[in-house]
């Protein structure tokens, strides 16, 4: 019997994304998730470009995660040149990364998920039946926009973050103040844990344990640098060794390349940095992670969203600690700016969504040779797929809008990231055997 | 009075323009009180047949992608450029420069040749469509998003600064960037940005666009004065798709 039914659904992932399904007599016969994002080709535009451009160029690979791509390009570019930067000049870069995991991690659980928790289509009825949690929302995601607007100049493509050095440096007064409405939003935070704590028992349970990948680095909760870290690898890997780790195929159908290490595929982003530093989230960070039971659950997807959660708390206690550091040691100039030389590196971050890596190779003039960029929502690709191949199964019997939603339930709790904001999602059933829900 | 029916529709880009509409915050629930948005990227769909404002950012790279965009332009009465990528091609411009096979092989290797990659040349919006108004910049900037709406919400005609860089720059009371050695395209670009990127210790990378009638002349003389050549300054020019 065959059967086209098409369902489409407003929903809220960032960037483009289609599920097809294709049931037979009700067997899965194939289950896909296809990337359709018109591909870009940022390592190509890269080439011939001067090593100062680097930043500029490719932080436009992505609008919600530009610092992270920033962070991560200045690494290599410095690792490339040979360049060294100072302990203040690596302090404001960890306060700039912060601030975007902040404006991120609110972003989706409050503008992206919470809708799905409270059976909403999106936030926009949440301001009239749950004013207190926008609020909550809105003040926290303010925060974190003025936050990035402080240390790089801007919310969205930073300024300031340039290889060997910051190019504008905050005041102390401007870094106090900082301090003070971070510790004033601990409290709306944790009213944050609250309400979506209380929602919790609406996430399916679904279990798949997989290998997670996330910097390590034996002391901290690796956000900013470390070693590539695996559940399934005994030792870490340097960063520079970033491709034995992605190993990237194109996959049928996206634009959007995958990869496999140990397994077929494996996870990256809050979750799997939780599973593999989870021991080292600081007190906050614990005491959410805790509230939420997120141990319990730390092998399924869709708590990644409670993971993020945690970092949130994390992230209020470490920046408080690195904005002591910074005004104990006083801003001091930076210094000027660094020449270039003939050089290959490579710089890796832990971006909201998971670890992203960048390579480039510059000639003896400073212009790129070549570049390898690995996103981290490429590297969740594959294990989404696995996930989706284990949990419909579960799941075919009921009906086809019930489905639809816990698939996309499932890729967003992934937070995919080619880009920002609502977004639209085309869940496809194909060829679906009859009496099953609306399928007709 | 009928609220104006807006739109929201991205090509390729990083959808970093859409995001300042949603960092607007508490703004924007205000916005939404005069609007009424009746599509925001469910791409074309029957839903709405038609609508007062699209706002498009992005660049257009796939031939399905000028089809989608001409007809969003049919059902458009007021078609906004969003930001660089649609003003003007933005980064993407970029890899006009190289051979698009080539491109591909660089990036995707053996699977170069998949059907699912085609691509065709990076174009801005208006080297398809007409374009009524443009919201410039990388991104583009909040505050002036939401002045310009107001002006579309009221029926006004919005226009764009037609002063370079530089004018704000000076106001802002920064040390010029060619004082430091350095290349900047303050002298060509539009302002209305309170000259953000030297403010914040870079050179302007043009990301606007040029004036109207640029000063060429002037701007050949700053270069002759500082010992720069023409051929750097169109070099930054290339970075953000500026013609």
């Amino acid at each position: 019997m065959t059967q086209h039914i098409e369902i489409h659904h407003v929903t809220r992932i960032e960037g483009h994304g289609s599920i097809v399904l294709d049931m037979d007599e009700g067997a899965v016969k194939k289950i896909a998730w296809q990337v359709p994002e018109a591909p870009r080709f940022f390592e190509a535009m890269v080439l011939g470009k001067s090593w100062k451009d680097m930043q500029t160029i490719v932080s436009r690979i992505c609008g919600i995660c530009s610092i992270s791509h920033s962070l991560a390009c200045v690494k290599g570019v410095e690792a490339a040149l040979g360049l060294e930067v100072t302990k203040q000049t690596s302090r404001l870069r960890r306060l700039a990364h912060y601030s975007e995991l902040m404006q991120s991690h609110v972003l989706h659980v409050g503008y992206l998920v919470a809708p799905d928790l409270l059976g909403q289509p999106s936030v926009v009825p949440l301001t009239k039946t749950h004013p207190e949690l926008v609020g909550l929302v809105v003040g926290l995601h303010k925060l974190a926009n003025r936050w990035s607007d402080l240390i790089t100049g801007r919310t969205t493509h930073p300024i300031t973050l340039q290889p060997g050095r910051m190019t504008h440096l905050p005041t102390a007064g401007d870094l106090v103040q900082l301090q003070h409405d971070l510790q004033a939003s601990r409290e709306g935070v944790w009213r944050l844990v609250d309400a979506v704590g209380g929602l919790l028992d609406r996430l399916p349970d679904f279990e798949r344990e997989t290998e997670y990948v996330a910097l390590v680095d034996g002391f901290d909760y690796a956000l900013y640098d470390g070693e590539v870290g695996s559940s399934d690898a005994p030792k870490a890997l340097p960063v520079a060794r970033f491709e034995e780790v992605c190993n990237e195929y194109v996959a049928k159908d996206s634009t959007a390349k995958w990869t496999r290490w140990h397994r077929d595929a494996y996870a990256v982003g809050a979750r799997a940095r939780y599973n593999l530093s989870g021991m080292r989230l600081s007190p906050l960070g614990r005491k959410v992670a805790d509230a939420a039971g997120l141990e319990a659950h730390k092998h399924n997807p869709y708590y990644n969203t409670v993971a993020q959660l945690a970092e949130i708390g994390h992230l209020l206690d470490e920046t408080q600690v690195l904005i002591d550091k910074i005004l104990a040691a006083g801003l001091k100039p930076e210094r000027g700016e660094p020449q270039p030389h003939a050089g290959e590196g490579v710089g890796s971050v832990e971006a909201p969504r998971g670890i992203l890596f960048h390579r480039y190779a510059f000639d003896a003039k400073g212009r790129c040779e070549a570049a390898n960029l690995v996103i981290p929502t490429n590297q969740n690709h594959g294990n989404l797929q696995r996930d989706m191949e284990a949990l419909v199964p579960t799941i075919m019997d009921r009906p086809e809008s019930e489905i639809a939603l816990l698939l996309e339930m499932l890729v967003r709790s992934y937070d995919p990231c080619v880009s920002c904001s609502t977004h639209f999602l085309d869940v496809r059933f194909v060829g679906r055997g009859a009496g099953h829900g609306e399928g007709a | 009075m009928m609220k104006p029916r807006v739109a929201i529709f991205d090509f390729a880009g990083c959808e970093g323009c859409q995001l300042q509409i949603v960092n607007l915050e508490d703004e924007l629930l205000s916005l939404l009180d005069v609007v009424d948005v009746v599509e925001w990227r469910e791409g074309i769909s029957e839903k709405s047949p038609e609508f007062d404002i699209a706002l498009v950012e992005g660049a257009i790279t796939r031939p399905q992608d000028v089809r989608r965009l001409e007809q969003i332009r049919a059902r458009a009465k007021v078609l906004v450029a969003l930001g660089a990528c649609a003003s003007h091609g933005g980064v993407n411009k970029l890899r006009q420069r190289l051979d698009l096979a080539a491109a591909k092989r660089i990036v995707y290797g053996d699977a170069a040749s998949e059907p699912f990659l085609r691509s065709g040349p990076v174009q801005a919006i208006d080297e398809v469509v007409s374009v009524d108004v443009r919201i410039e910049g990388c991104p583009i900037d909040r505050q002036e998003f939401k002045n310009i709406m107001r002006t579309l919400v009221l029926g006004g005609e919005p226009h764009l600064p037609n002063f370079p860089v530089c004018v704000e720059c000076k106001r802002a009371g920064n040390v010029c960037r060619y004082e430091r050695g350095e290349i900047c395209l303050g002298p060509v670009t539009r302002g209305g940005c309170g000259a953000r990127c030297p403010s914040f210790g870079m050179w302007c990378f043009g990301c606007r666009g040029s004036v109207d009638e640029p000063n060429i002349h002037a701007a050949r003389a700053v270069m002759e004065r500082y010992g720069r050549t023409v051929q750097e300054l169109e070099e930054r020019l290339a970075l953000f798709g500026s013609r």
